[in-house]
């Protein structure tokens, strides 16, 4: 818009302009709308025509920016800057993958416009948050927050609050929220960390939320993840071995502890990172989630959620993710053994390969068919790309301090 | 983790020797990068509590320091004894309690 608005900017040259026009035949009508047409092109020719579904943003957590990606390309498109404090971020799509929401550590909600790589709109909703959800439908985006605690649901159009639904527990301490997520039905379900607490907001009326409670789900959950299907909502503990499971299928069953004692007494090991139970690793029936103080990835059975195996791995797993077809699990660390991925073959249940990417492997996504994976790797201010097949490294993007990795097909899978 | 001089210093009670310059930019990198996992980039908290001046004023030096060590029972603190000295905590917490490096 600056182009066009520059030559009407002067009075002189406005006036030029105009006294010009008055004089001019039908021709120079003509040609005066194809130059303002070629001024308003110019102006937008920043703006991508392109389809989204193989884009992705890359959130650069000191600097308070984020990369705009092109995952067929393996290249950066644009870079977004101004999005305040993302030291902890997390980010949703759209449904028409144009739109990216980021969600930041200082409370601010971001709207970004992933073809012009654009801030559309920002608000700051709050004084610390934690993580955001998309609704069913697209049309609610709903963000979890520390300070104060609770969640904040948002017109996903115009970002104007159109809920509030605090986290006071029983005793009318507010709570920090962990765990937030979509789940079918336009529900949004989340843990309350202080109070150990389960709660599912229906929002199918956003002037009247109904807010369904699971109390004494276990002490100090710290995240939780649903199954792909929406059906089960599972927090994970870090107050004890253990997790809670509520079958939004079955509400009126409660909340069942599953993976009861899965440590079997031995001691915990310090947690310098806490896990991220972001998604659902499974292959088959197996689902595969990190242990807390353990340095295992659990492997369970979901028919019956039994534990049917404790895979040793390199130290306290952050991200369990399986590659989009099932066939192996590749696991991130905490602080200070994060300079290692490690790959799990789920049919032998076997660590099959080592990696080491460098410092500061903070996260890893995979392409929408799982045929590379990129690895964030923070003290080298890099995100790596590795073949999944070979698992060898295929390319490199410089990245200032990069941590998250969002690919747009998150659009369209429940709880991402 | 420790190069086995800091680790006799540790062990001894030898008066406590300041980080020298090159210590002083681990710290500040591991405070910054993984304390702030937890605690926030910019210290305003997160799962952990802020870690702000005016939220430390009234605690101890000694709290403060055997926290960063030994962790706090019942929380997620975990002790950081192992990969941090004495020496190192103390700074730390100094550099807390003066907000520096924000």
């Amino acid at each position: 818009m600056n182009t066009l608005q520059s030559p009407v900017r002067g009075q002189g040259r406005s006036y030029r302009i105009r006294a010009r026009f008055c004089r001019s035949s039908p021709g120079r009508e003509l040609v005066f709308a194809m130059l303002l047409t070629f001024l308003a092109v110019t102006a937008n020719a920043a703006c991508l025509t392109r389809g989204t579904g193989d884009l992705g943003v890359i959130i650069e957590r000191a600097s308070g920016s984020v990369q705009i990606v092109d995952t067929t390309a393996r290249s950066s498109l644009f870079r977004v800057e101004g999005l305040g404090d993302l030291s902890h971020a997390t980010v949703v799509f759209s449904r028409d993958e144009r739109y990216a929401y980021i969600f930041g550590r200082d409370g601010g909600l971001s709207k970004i416009d992933l073809l012009c790589g654009t801030l559309v709109k920002r608000v700051m909703q709050a004084g610390n948050s934690i993580g955001g959800a998309i609704s069913q439908d697209g049309t609610l985006v709903a963000v979890s927050n520390y300070t104060p605690g609770g969640v904040k649901v948002f017109d996903a159009a115009t970002l104007e609050q159109v809920a509030n639904l605090p986290a006071v527990d029983d005793k009318g301490k507010s709570s920090k929220v962990v765990g937030l997520v979509d789940a079918p039905g336009q529900k949004f379900v989340y843990t309350l960390y202080d109070a150990g607490e389960i709660r599912i907001a229906d929002m199918s009326d956003p002037a009247k939320p109904v807010v369904q409670r699971f109390r004494h789900i276990g002490r100090l959950p710290y995240d939780a993840l649903i199954t792909p299907d929406g059906r089960y909502y599972i927090a994970g503990l870090f107050g004890e071995d253990g997790m809670a499971l509520v079958d939004l299928w079955d509400t009126g069953k409660g909340v069942r502890r599953i993976l009861d004692g899965y440590g079997r007494g031995e001691e915990k090991l310090p947690v310098y990172k806490m896990p991220h139970l972001e998604g659902w690793a499974m292959a088959g029936r197996y689902a595969f989630l990190p242990a807390v103080g353990h340095h295992e990835v659990l492997v369970v059975d979901s028919a019956g959620w039994r534990e049917i195996e404790h895979i040793a791995v390199h130290g306290q797993p952050i991200f369990v993710e399986a590659r989009p077809d099932g066939r192996y699990i590749w696991v991130n660390f905490a602080h200070p053994l994060n300079d290692t991925v490690q790959v799990i073959d789920t049919r032998s249940l076997k660590v099959i390969k080592t990696l080491k990417p460098g410092k500061g492997v903070l996260h890893m996504e995979f392409t929408p068919r799982g045929e590379a994976v990129w690895i964030s790797v923070r003290d080298r201010d890099l995100v790596q790309v590795y073949d999944t097949r070979s698992m060898k490294l295929i390319a490199e993007l410089p990245a200032e301090k990069p941590s998250g990795i969002f690919f747009t097909d998150r659009a369209h899978r429940t709880g991402l | 983790m420790l190069s086995a001089p800091v680790f006799l210093l540790c062990l001894s009670t030898v008066a406590a020797a300041a980080p020298d310059t090159q210590r002083q930019a681990e710290l500040l990198y591991l405070l910054n990068q993984d304390c702030g996992a937890c605690h926030g980039l910019t210290r305003k908290g997160g799962l952990g509590p802020a870690l702000l001046p005016e939220n430390l004023r009234n605690r101890s030096v000694t709290l403060l320091v055997n926290t960063i060590l030994d962790g706090r029972d019942g929380t997620p603190m975990p002790p950081w004894r192992g990969e941090l000295s004495e020496q190192d905590a103390q700074w730390l917490v100094e550099v807390l309690r003066n907000g520096e490096g924000l």
